[in-house]
């Protein structure tokens, strides 16, 4: 009884008490827009200074120093920044929403093999964080599932929506495969004895292999049930990951050390596919290799302690730079639980402080996260022809100080930038009388 | 029974055979040996000696046990060597040892030349013989391990004992001691003959008994019943849950001398209680702590000096990386020689996880009784924590072989344990009316060709290595009657078993000599057609006689006898090569200083000065760091005496400081209970965290250690500057105001425990009762203390004696205004119930720390006078945090609060001014005032405003000089200094880098050597083990995720945390 009660109040705390239900999704774009005399950051390097963007229709029409205004509603830009929305490359959100609790978490189902569980269906347009992310400049996000080896298929959002169908950008464009750890468990001096419950007399690196191989022997099913088009009785699993074998889905490995990662490469070369690593804190060991063999790489929260003591106490910070000198084409996403998320920009201006330019910092959560997630063609940078999906900022977006977003854009909707939180600050600064 | 007596007729029969050859025993004494050995077997099985009240079911048997031991090389202990010389025991004692002393006429004498004897070793770090708890034992099984558990809140111990389960004071190690011949043989081999037994479990573990490792009855090994009294780190069997940290455990400890004082007055309130009436009895015994670790060293003695107390403390092998904190205990010490065994290094992807500290260690400890030595620090040793005993001697050869003495090795094992248990009157060393314990080896006893020939205990003897009492080597003259008539050969018996039959011709053989048969070979020709002969015989004196065949099957029969030794061969002190090591660092991490850093007179010249002062930003502008402290803020300073730091385009502020952290510290949450004021942080700083050097890196120079937010009222904590390198008190802010955690919400109801929570509280509701009862308590008890006071300055009146609580002390300093609060807390019900508490008792809560609902009650706070520490923009991780906002600090800051903002993160905290700057975004802070979130304002709210927190003359030269705008993305630390001293330098870190890297290197190359010459590693058995992860663990207040390394442990997570 204690606990029904329990989760009522929950609900009604999370759905009743506050104003962001008020905050609709913008309407389609009807009048052109032109922003000018801004610094235009593409997203792909170049930076066009007092520049203008036109778009229509959600389309971006016209970019440049000299694009044509006629029959457009001029905003004035001068003084701001214009970027291309930002792309988380992996994230939950829309799948958990307050972690330790277990009723808003939807983001790990049971199961070593679920490869046709979709994300997109659970993705929950409501969820207060949503917000938070548009109020820094992030539109779009690839939402993952998690749990067992392969966790189903993720699909890129964007971030103003009514619906999860409204929100689809692009469905079930990847495939997650978690692969296990192949790091030796127990610790030194100080180390721990009995991690992982009773299970201390299995070698954590011979069990992996084994899950690794069982996940090699699934895609070696999947690929000679594709060969043949009758079935009496159809398998979901393997239809689900159809579209690898036929390069339309990527697989992406979630996996860290090189060994791990060693074992991913050889997924490519099985079976064909356009591997993606995610988290790779130990990519830039084998940086040329991932190149070689057109790996690219998620880097996973480079606000992070370094692997281990002895490492550079700047190594995830500068793990970009490594990787960007090497050629690999790898994007910057912080799937933080804690919902802390909205930080993307500052995990890229961190990337630039330690090697980055600031516009390869850039790319690494817009242009380069949409040629990971298959979706360069329509978003990622600020060019004729893509979708309109657009930040304006009031200085450098890649620091806290700067990071002020005046516009949001998607697909040329002028998005509502309040939150729930902005709502709540409003809320009290009429209290004291303090705004 | 008559087969039995048979065989053992036998086997006496065996050993005078054995003993005759070279002993020169006369026919008589043959003959009386003969008996003698009979009584022994016989006795052996029934124990030697006879207890007085025991009834005798055989022919009474009294006897002396009289036996010289003549011609011997005697050490009497470790400066005193006779050489030639005799001993005489009798009765299990000795009778007399010296040069030409008189042999009695009842002596069985035994021929000893070229022999060595010894006092035989004492191991007082055992639990042999006793059963029990040891087996099972639990390791450290808390952390907040238990935080997610089950607790169980009180003790399983049955009977009339203390309230802690893991207080065992109330064990008498002598009570359940029985001999245990096995494990007796197994010390006796490597040379032991008596040993301080205890049994192994709980934090206080009762007394140890001294005994021998005779085969005798229980009744005469046992020397001494009540011989020391045995305290740990380490809670053994106890399932309660309080304590479930190291700090907890220190509180028990301290807590526990307290109780016992005030038990000895019988107070009613207490009743019979077992284990404090224990702990009295045995305080004036020599007290011995198993600590286990060089820090862990360093807080039992400061226990121990709380209370009088200097405790003989079992150390971890890892205290030459603290060798001189280790004297300044002025404890003695008891030393493993428990080395960790080498990695492999084969794959480099494992080598990348290796830790340089583990493999710095690996090379290093076997040099830890050296330095002990070195240091002139006390020490004996121990066989305890190694995996296998046998290698003791092995291990021990190897500490000498890194510079431990022989005669120190010697005393350490002899003299030095009997006199730390007061026992040396009775053993420890060869002299007269001691205890017969000797042993008797071939060589120089840690020689490693020497062999142990026989271990006497109490007078008895024990064979060892007896095959090797004899040395078969040398050259004998030979006749094989063949039927061809007498052969001739001159035969030498040399090393590995090479015989050389010397006739004409010299023909190669082979031998094999057990102390009573031989066997001998020869082969003649080679290949295919080789022939051989064979012998074998036995032995009678310095003859042997025997029979063999050769090739054909022709028998024959042989005798040879004795001409003369070979030449001795120098024993194994072969001449090691000078070995390459590495050297110790401070601390023994990666970037640890081999010279610990000093202070500079420092000019920085032309910078963009943050002060956090009212003068506000100052450009252009110099500071000198004079002694530690700020000498000077201004245009155009000098000082030739000065290192210049060229500041141009540089920003400079004072130091960060965060309010709330939890690094360098080795447990964090005392969960155990709802109420733990009595656990102090700074009982247990742990130097050796890599996070120190990292958030210096990130410009911190000051963190507030907080205990974690496991209960109601937490432990009190610890401000500490970030001084790379120094030991756990040096890291030790001095003179700042002494603090606690308290904590409310989910953490302290415990909402993550799956499987149920029966520690009150359970709601918001109860959480405030608990405040209010605490601080009832500690009410009356201040009421009840001062009134015993007053009554006890009578004269004439009956003294009250007032149970002293270091709960309700420290709760007492709060009502008082002498420490205080910073307060885990989220949402406003909480926050604002917990100031109307501090409000009925009198004080204030100073500090409400995360606070992140803080902006609904900020007025209210305001009103109160307390605090704000806060997350920049942390939220909706769990049900209490959904309402939190990034514009928190923003409007506490507008409402006129004290603002700060910290990282409760060991990763974050590298980044605090950029979590300062968000509140430029969230809301439109001004820079400077952002920036004092991290600077001033946490200081104002520690009190250490007048000393840090921003620039201003006098202040300490806690300062940052920045790449960039401090408050900007981009910003670095390039050079960041605490009390003048510079522990962080970009460059630098640059140039530690290689160092580091190449030092890694040279053990991995030196470690696969190690592999290829099989010598195997620092263990002396020369064992491998599979490389291993250097997991860092990371401590938590167990209240969220955090952004940690890949080789990281949430202390949370281990069942182990030291």
């Amino acid at each position: 009884m204690k606990k029904i009660f329990l989760i009522i109040t929950c609900v009604a705390v999370i759905t009743g008490a506050f104003a962001q239900e008020t905050i609709s999704p913008a309407p389609a774009q009807k009048e052109t827009i032109a922003l000018t005399n801004a610094t235009i950051h593409v997203g792909n390097g170049q930076v066009i200074q007092n520049g203008t963007v036109v778009f229509k229709n959600g389309k971006i029409t016209e970019v440049g120093a000299n694009a044509s205004t006629a029959g457009a509603k001029v905003i004035d830009c001068k003084g701001k920044h214009i970027y291309p929305g930002l792309i988380l490359s992996a994230t939950q959100i829309g799948l958990v929403e307050v972690p330790s609790v277990r009723a808003t978490a939807d983001g790990s189902e049971i199961g070593e093999m679920n490869p046709s569980i979709r994300s997109l269906v659970a993705y929950n347009t409501d969820s207060k964080v949503i917000n938070t992310l548009r109020y820094n400049g992030i539109l779009l996000g690839n939402i993952v599932p998690d749990g067992g080896l392969i966790s189903g298929s993720s699909s890129v959002v964007q971030f103003d929506a009514w619906n999860w169908e409204d929100a689809a950008y692009r469905s079930d464009g990847a495939i997650h495969f978690r692969m296990p750890s192949l790091l030796q468990r127990r610790g030194g001096r100080g180390g721990f004895g009995n991690f992982g419950g009773g299970q201390q007399n299995v070698d954590p690196v011979k069990r992996g292999l084994e899950q690794i191989e069982n996940v090699k022997v699934f895609f070696r099913e999947a690929k000679a049930y594709m060969a043949e088009a009758n079935h009496a009785s159809a398998n979901l699993k393997f239809e689900a990951v159809r579209g690898l074998f036929e390069k339309k889905q990527k697989l992406f490995i979630h996996c860290n050390i090189v060994k791990e990662m060693l074992l991913a490469i050889d997924f490519s070369k099985e079976f064909g596919f356009d591997v993606v690593l995610v988290g790779a804190v130990d990519s830039w060991q084998i940086a040329d290799l991932l190149r070689q063999n057109n790996i690219a790489v998620v880097l996973n929260q480079l606000h992070n302690l370094p692997v281990m003591i002895d490492d550079d106490i700047d190594q995830p910070f500068k793990t970009p730079s490594m990787l960007q000198k090497a050629g690999v084409l790898f994007s910057i996403t912080d799937d933080d639980e804690n919902t802390r998320s909205r930080n993307l920009a500052f995990n890229a201006g961190t990337a630039a402080a330690y090697g980055l330019t600031k516009e390869e910092a850039l790319s690494a959560i817009t242009l380069n996260a949409a040629r990971i997630l298959g979706i360069a063609d329509r978003t990622g940078s600020i060019e004729a022809g893509k979708d309109a999906n657009i930040v304006v900022s009031e200085g450098d977006l890649l620091d806290m100080r700067t990071n002020i977003i005046d516009h949001a854009y998607i697909q040329g909707r002028d998005v509502d930038l309040h939150n729930k939180q902005t709502q709540l600050a409003e809320k009290y600064e009429n209290k004291y009388g303090i705004k | 029974m008559h087969n039995y007596f048979m065989r053992v007729v036998a086997a006496a029969i065996n050993h005078l055979l054995y003993l005759s050859p070279n002993q020169n025993i006369n026919c008589m004494k043959k003959f009386k040996l003969l008996l003698m050995l009979l009584a022994f077997s016989v006795a052996g099985i029934h124990g030697l000696r006879a207890q007085a009240t025991f009834p005798v079911n055989d022919v009474a048997n009294p006897k002396d046990g009289c036996y010289a031991f003549t011609n011997a090389t005697i050490f009497k202990d470790a400066r005193d060597t006779l050489k030639n010389a005799s001993m005489v025991i009798r009765k299990g004692k000795i009778e007399a040892v010296g040069i030409n002393i008189s042999i009695p006429k009842d002596a069985v004498v035994i021929d000893c030349s070229g022999k060595f004897i010894y006092p035989s070793f004492i191991d007082i770090y055992t639990d042999y013989g006793i059963a029990g708890a040891s087996a099972q034992q639990a390791g450290f099984a808390g952390g907040a391990a238990a935080f997610f558990r089950t607790q169980q809140l009180t003790s399983n111990t049955k009977g009339a004992y203390g309230w802690n389960q893991a207080i065992r004071s109330e064990t008498e190690a002598y009570k359940l001691f029985s001999a245990d011949d096995t494990r007796a043989k197994t010390l006796r081999d490597l040379g032991f003959g008596a040993v301080l037994t205890h049994q192994k479990d709980g934090i206080a573990r009762g007394t140890g008994a001294f005994v021998t490792l005779a085969t005798q009855p229980d009744n005469f090994v046992l020397i001494k019943d009540r011989a020391s009294a045995h305290y740990s780190f380490n809670r053994g069997t106890s399932s309660q849950s309080y304590p479930s940290s190291m700090m907890g455990m220190i509180a028990l400890l301290r807590q526990t001398y307290l109780d016992a004082q005030w038990y000895k007055n019988n107070p009613a309130a207490e009743g019979v209680n077992l284990s404090l009436k224990g702990w009295n009895e045995s305080q004036q015994l020599p007290q011995v702590f198993e600590a286990n670790d060089k820090w862990n060293d360093l807080r039992a003695d400061k226990i121990g000096d709380e209370f009088g107390v200097q405790y003989i403390i079992k150390g971890g092998g890892n205290e030459y990386q603290r060798i001189r904190e280790m004297a300044d205990t002025k404890a003695s010490f008891i030393l493993s020689l428990n080395f960790p065994a080498a990695m492999d290094v084969d794959d480099p992807n494992d080598v990348r996880f290796v830790g340089l500290d583990d493999l710095k260690h690996w090379e290093l400890a076997p040099g830890n009784a050296a330095a002990f030595e070195k240091a002139g620090i006390n020490f004996c040793l121990t066989t305890a924590d190694l995996s296998n005993p046998a290698d003791f001697l092995a291990n021990l050869r190897k500490a000498i072989e890194y510079g431990l003495t022989e005669q120190k090795a010697f005393e350490a094992l002899t003299k030095t344990p009997a006199s730390l248990l007061g026992v040396y009157d009775k053993i420890g060393s060869l002299e007269t009316g001691k205890i017969a314990n000797f042993i008797i080896t071939s060589g120089p006893v840690f020689a490693e060709r020497t062999s142990l020939l026989q271990n006497w205990t109490q007078g008895i003897r024990n064979a060892v290595k007896e095959e090797n009492w004899y040395d078969a080597k040398g050259t004998y003259t030979l006749v094989a009657n063949t039927s061809g008539g007498p052969k001739n050969f001159t035969l030498e018996l040399k090393d590995a078993g090479v015989a050389s039959f010397i006739s004409k011709d010299t023909l190669t053989g082979k031998y094999t000599y057990d102390g009573k048969l031989v066997k001998l070979s020869y082969t003649e020709g080679r290949g295919p057609g080789a022939r051989e002969t064979i012998f074998s015989g036995a032995v009678a004196g310095t003859n042997w006689n025997g029979f063999g065949s050769d090739a054909q099957g022709n028998k024959f029969t042989w005798s040879a006898s004795f001409d003369k030794k070979a030449e001795a061969k120098a024993d194994s002190a072969r001449t090691r090569q000078p070995q390459t090591l590495g050297k110790v660092t401070y601390p023994f991490l990666s970037y640890g200083w081999e010279e610990m850093p000093k202070q500079e007179t420092i000019l920085i010249r032309n910078a963009t000065v943050w002060t956090s002062e009212k003068e506000g930003k100052l450009e252009n502008t110099d500071i000198l760091i004079k002694n530690g402290k700020i000498a000077a803020i201004g245009k155009n300073l000098s000082d030739p005496t000065a290192r210049v730091i060229d500041a141009t385009g540089k920003n400079v502020t004072a130091g960060i400081i965060d309010e709330h952290s939890h690094i360098a510290v080795s447990s964090i949450n005392e969960g155990g209970q709802s109420v733990t004021s009595e656990v102090r942080i700074g009982d247990n700083m742990n130097p050796d965290d890599i996070n120190i050097y990292r958030q210096l890196s990130g410009g911190v120079t000051t963190s507030h250690i907080l205990h974690g937010s496991a209960n109601t009222i937490g432990g009190q904590t610890q401000l500490i500057k970030l001084r790379w390198g120094a030991n756990a008190e040096d890291l030790k802010f001095a003179g700042a105001d002494p603090f606690i955690k308290f904590a409310l919400g989910e953490n302290v109801k415990r909402s993550s425990a799956t499987q149920g929570n029966p520690r009150f509280p359970d709601t918001r509701m109860g959480v405030d009762q608990v405040q209010m009862d605490a601080f009832q308590r500690a009410s009356d008890y201040q009421k009840a203390m001062k009134a015993a006071e007053e009554n006890n300055k009578k004269k004439g009146a009956t003294p009250i004696f007032v149970r002293r609580d270091l709960e309700l002390d420290a709760l007492v300093e709060i009502m008082n205004k002498k420490r205080f609060i910073t307060c885990h807390s989220y949402v406003q019900s909480e926050i604002n119930a917990t100031m109307k508490v501090a409000e009925k008792f009198g004080f204030t809560v100073n500090t409400f720390t995360h606070i992140l609902e803080g902006y609904k009650v900020a007025d209210k706070m305001k009103a109160h006078g307390a605090n704000a520490s806060t997350f920049s923009d942390w939220w909706n991780y769990k049900m209490e945090v959904v309402d939190a906002i990034p514009f928190n600090a923003y409007i506490m800051n507008k409402v006129g609060l004290n603002v700060a903002i910290n990282s409760d993160d060991a990763e974050m905290a590298r980044r605090l001014n950029q979590e300062a700057s968000k509140s430029v975004k969230y809301g439109g802070m001004s820079e400077e005032e952002a920036l004092k979130m991290v600077t001033i304002n946490p200081a104002k709210m520690l009190h250490v405003d007048s000393k840090v927190g921003s620039l201003k003359v006098g202040k300490d030269a806690d300062i940052v000089i920045w790449s960039d705008n401090p408050l900007s993305i981009y910003a670095k630390a390039e050079k960041t200094i605490v009390d003048g001293i510079i522990y962080f330098d970009r460059d630098r870190d640059l140039t530690l880098r290689k160092q580091n890297l190449a030092e890694k290197y040279r053990l991995v190359q030196k470690l696969a050597a190690a592999k290829r010459t099989a010598t195997g590693g620092a263990g002396g058995a020369g064992g491998f083990q599979r490389a291993r992860p250097r997991y860092e663990i990371v401590n938590t207040c167990s209240d969220h995720n955090h952004n940690t390394g890949l080789l990281t442990i949430h202390a949370d997570e281990s069942d182990e945390n030291n």
